[in-house]
């Protein structure tokens, strides 16, 4: 312990004097926490191949890794949404171009009830209904005669904004929705509340049920598992982005950016929790 | 002076059914505020003891941070150590320059020390989070920003102008303070003056006898203050949660310019963002207990300090 | 320094040493860092959230978008507005970025709403406090919803909450900390009282996330096994857990105003034969009442300025309702679960730097009354002795 102490004073002391250094074959990645560990697996794993690069992940959120694109500050952004409007015209202003944008993996959502709840599927017009407050009670959509608990996320959330774009097509969240800090919490309440519904990804969520969703009345009801995702029927999907200075995509960055969607890059995905991209989608190498 | 000690027909007036239902509720009220301490920390520690092992202690952070098999405590404990070291650097020089104007030079009628003093108070009592947007308005926005484009316009990127474990120790140390001085003062304060008049009467400035003679004997005074900062200091998350806090980041701080990990941030993770409850209730629990421990156990240490303190100056 | 000190001082001060004097004017200087602080956090805090005070947000505003082939007849000057550019920024700028920054004019004018609420200031004063019937509504609302094609920025849902949940937190610790600090102070041993004093502030040595992990896992468990009730993170966890965190603040201050009391009240009181709970609640706390009333003050600015313990057991839905069953969204915790994720400069961000000098305003104007209550206090005692 005395040790760490030692450590920890005289990086102080050193910090006082030091500036910061960037190192050569250095690889700067910053943004979605949602992103953070799956690209942090991916360093890793690069790293071990290709000893003379050092790949450096922080989190942060989406919106921080946009802002690094933007001043410069980082190399890589990762994302868990589309950037925006704002956020392009800076990167504009920073370096006169828009940033290229690379899918890295896919995220299905999960609608999730609680075990005991007897509907098994429902459609998205009805999602659309009951997340934004038109629909109360579960026996309108054939459930019991209960009240509907709400579960959503914090507007910071891209799943948030991911679920409010494409399933409520951009309509408000009703009021009495609660808005858990993660998905832990939010599995965790609906776990709890038998009238309880939520979303979140498709691989977490064990302990409660994941509904089959249906695109309209006269579709089929999927599943959401990898093949259903992946191949796009099931229809509450989204991509995982990196986005890049288009000054920058070369050298040692364009390699690793290939190697991430690559056939070897998108075997790690499924560990994390995500989905891998479809084949059309990823570099041949 | 304790009114126990006056004469017994004068001060045992418990006949009444009143005074005994009274008194019976506000013990029972007592018991009930004991009763939380020790059900919160009994909770933690019941869940979280099990999972405690010299390993958990010591090994550094993996990127499996949910994962209670594979990760331990220690890159949290040296963020957290860090983060309230150089708060301490920060906050105790002023804080005691504070205190010894406030107890050696100012009037209670000048219109400064009633400023200074109501501003005090008011610095204890601004929300935890104001302080967080403080840090980033002034600290990381201005500060930074200006050192940024007077040294460092050629580098690729902010150097100070982010979050960093510089600034957070900053924000937590304009927060703590009021702790500081106050305690400070207290010690300060209740040094006789007969020391004073004998510092001067040996021929020592006002400086001299302030820094060789008082400030010696206030330390465990200064001490107490510190030692409740860093308490407190070690426990917040809302004013490092944007001044410097990391969600995940591989090995150690190498600058102050460098974001950091730390105790309180990632129970508050733990408890809302890991993906699968149950393999994380143990590394919450346990990370938990680290945090609570540590706080405690310096709360426990400044108020053995003030104790014995009180007990000297008695005598 | 009384009298014979300034004697002793007068008589022993024989050198004007400037070493000294400067160093006497560096303490003065320092000690003025916490006023300074304190202006400084209004002035930072304001700083950021003056684009919502002077109603100047660059939220889409009706304009005719231009074509990219515009460029060459524009003016510098009708760039700079048309773009929203600052003179650097203009100037560092060449033609292709421009040209880009043009498209991405005419693309977002394209796919943005064509809905006529796209285009109010949401973040104006007028929005943040009013209510407004929104597309989409049926009636006038208070709608929090600052993620959205069409942005709602109402505050009144998270005033209510914060302030729904800090009375519920304050009246469940008011009746347990005031008895506690009655028994400490009054009616026992002082021996134990040594003990029970830092035993009870003790609780205030528990950080506030590890209470909002116990609230979030027990106290949501109690309440909904008790109350039955539809909503497990509701206004009522939140503000049990609250409590906790409240409840030493109140039992300290009360403490030591009721400790403050002179022993000459209390004697006089049994003198004139007064039973024990007489001593106490007659005499006693109608003496110290300032003291106590300034530590529900305290205590109140607490609760509201408390920000993890309510992040985490709330619920955080932005509701307006009277209920305290129903879960809550608080100004504390919407500042910390939003603001990481907003654009520097975007309305948003300033929206939430407004809620945060609303916060400090609020809990500075408390602080002071809560001065003047003890001052008071002080008087009326020392100036009856």
């Amino acid at each position: 312990m005395k040790a760490k102490i030692n450590y920890v004073l005289s990086t102080i002391i050193l910090g006082l004097i030091l500036t910061y250094a960037g190192e050569a074959g250095n690889i700067i990645v910053k943004g979605s926490d949602t992103l953070v560990i799956l690209a942090q697996k991916w360093a890793e794993v690069y790293m071990a191949k290709n000893k003379n690069v050092t790949i450096q992940v922080t989190g942060g959120g989406s919106g921080t890794g946009f802002a690094a694109l933007q001043n410069k500050s980082t190399d890589l952004c990762n994302a868990s949404r589309k950037i925006k409007t704002t956020e392009l015209q800076n990167c504009i202003k920073a370096f006169g171009k828009r940033p290229l944008e690379f899918p890295v993996a896919l995220d299905g959502l999960s609608v999730y009830v609680n075990t005991e709840n007897p509907i098994k599927e429902l459609t998205l017009q009805q999602l659309e209904a009951i997340f934004t407050g038109k629909v109360k009670n579960w026996k309108e959509v054939g459930g019991p005669d209960a009240q509907i608990t709400l579960y959503s996320r914090e507007n910071s959330s891209g799943t948030y904004e991911f679920f409010k774009e494409h399933v409520l097509k951009g309509k408000d969240f009703a009021s009495s929705a609660q808005a858990m800090p993660g998905t832990a919490a939010l599995i965790q309440a609906v776990a709890r509340d038998k009238n309880g519904i939520g979303y979140g990804g498709a691989a977490y969520g064990q302990g409660v049920k994941h509904l089959l969703i249906k695109k309209d009345d006269s579709s089929p009801a999927i599943e959401p598992v990898e093949e259903n995702i992946v191949n796009g029927t099931y229809p509450i999907w989204r991509y995982l982005y990196v986005y890049v200075n288009p000054d920058l995509y070369k050298g040692e960055i364009a390699e690793y950016l290939k190697w991430i969607r690559s056939d070897e890059g998108q075997k790690i995905v499924k560990d994390i929790g995500y989905y891998p991209l479809p084949k059309n989608l990823r570099s041949s190498n | 002076m304790n009114h126990n000690k006056l004469p017994l027909q004068i001060t045992k007036p418990w006949r009444d059914c009143e005074s005994i239902i009274f008194t019976g509720l506000c013990f029972l009220a007592t018991l009930v505020v004991l009763a939380i301490l020790v059900v919160i920390v009994g909770y933690i520690a019941v869940n979280g003891w099990g999972h405690i092992t010299w390993k958990f202690l010591t090994s550094p952070m993996t990127q499996d941070i949910f994962d209670a098999s594979r990760t331990g405590v220690l890159s949290l404990a040296i963020g957290t150590a860090a983060k309230v070291i150089l708060m301490t650097i920060a906050v105790v020089p002023v804080g005691a320059i504070t205190a010894i104007y406030l107890s050696e030079y100012s009037s209670s009628k000048s219109i400064f020390t009633k400023v200074v003093r109501l501003a005090i108070n008011n610095l204890a009592g601004v929300p935890a989070i104001v302080f967080g947007l403080f840090g980033v308005g002034f600290f990381i926005k201005t500060i930074g920003s200006t050192i940024d484009a007077t040294f460092f316009s050629q580098s690729s990127g902010p150097v100070w102008g982010k979050p960093c474990l510089l600034w957070a120790s900053f924000t937590l140390a304009v927060m703590t303070l009021p702790v500081v001085i106050v305690a400070t003062e207290e010690a300060l304060r209740s040094i006789p003056n007969s020391l004073r008049e004998a510092s001067y009467a040996l021929g020592a400035t006002k400086l001299e006898t302030i820094f060789k003679v008082l400030l010696p004997i206030s330390i465990p005074g200064l001490l107490t203050g510190s030692i409740l900062a860093v308490s407190r200091a070690a426990g917040e998350v809302a004013p490092i949660l944007f001044t410097g806090a990391a969600y995940y980041m591989a090995g150690l701080p190498k600058s102050l310019s460098d974001q950091f990990m730390d105790l309180g941030y990632q129970v508050y993770i733990l408890a809302t963002q890991s993906p699968n409850i149950e393999k994380t209730r143990a590394l919450l629990f346990a990370t938990s207990l680290v945090l609570l421990v540590l706080t405690l156990a310096l709360n426990l240490v400044a108020i053995l300090i003030r104790y014995r303190m009180r007990s000297q100056n008695k005598n | 320094m009384n009298k014979d000190t300034k004697i002793s001082l007068a008589l022993t001060r024989v050198q004007f040493n400037w070493t000294e004097r400067i160093l006497e004017l560096g303490i003065l200087l320092i000690s003025a860092t916490t006023s300074v602080a304190i202006l400084m956090i209004f002035v930072f805090v304001g700083r950021e959230s003056m684009p919502v005070i002077f109603g100047k947000s660059q939220l889409d505003a009706s304009q005719s978008i231009r074509s990219v082939e515009d460029l060459h007849k524009m003016s510098a000057k009708e760039i700079m507005t048309y773009l929203g550019l600052s003179k650097e920024e203009y100037n560092s700028l060449d033609k292709q970025s421009l040209r880009e920054l043009m498209l991405l004019k005419i693309e977002t004018a394209r796919d943005a709403s064509k809905d006529k609420d796209a285009f109010i200031n949401a973040a104006s004063l007028k929005y943040l406090f009013f209510p407004h019937q929104w597309t989409g509504y049926d009636k006038p609302v208070f709608i929090w919803q600052p993620v959205s094609e069409i942005r709602k920025f109402n505050i009144i849902p998270l005033i209510v909450g914060s302030l729904k949940i800090s009375l519920i937190a304050i009246l469940v610790s008011v009746p347990f900390a005031i008895a506690s600090a009655i028994l400490v102070s009054v009616l026992v041993h002082p021996k134990i009282k040594e003990v029970l004093k830092p035993l009870i502030e003790l609780l205030a040595g528990i950080p506030s996330v590890v209470i909002g992990v116990f609230g979030l896992i027990v106290i949501a468990n109690i309440v909904q096994s008790v109350t039955g009730c539809v909503f497990r993170l509701n206004s009522l966890t939140a503000g049990i857990a609250l409590s906790f965190a409240v409840i030493p603040v109140i039992f300290s201050i009360s403490e030591d105003a009721l400790s403050s009391v002179p022993k000459s009240y209390i004697e006089a009181a049994y003198a004139l034969g007064a039973s024990r709970w007489k001593m106490a609640f007659q005499v006693v706390m109608p003496a110290a009442f300032p003291g106590v009333f300034a530590a529900l003050m305290i205590g109140f600015g607490r609760a509201f300025g408390e920000t993890m313990i309510v992040l985490m057991a709330s619920g955080n839905a932005s509701i307006l309702s009277a209920s305290i069953l129903d879960p809550a969204r608080t100004i504390t915790a919407t500042i910390a679960a939003e603001l990481a994720e907003t654009v520097f400069g975007d309305p948003h961000y300033s929206v939430l730097f407004f809620i945060g000098l609303l916060l400090f305003v609020f809990t500075f104007i408390l602080n002071i009354a809560a001065n003047l209550v003890m001052g008071h206090l002080r008087t009326r005692i020392e100036g009856k002795k």
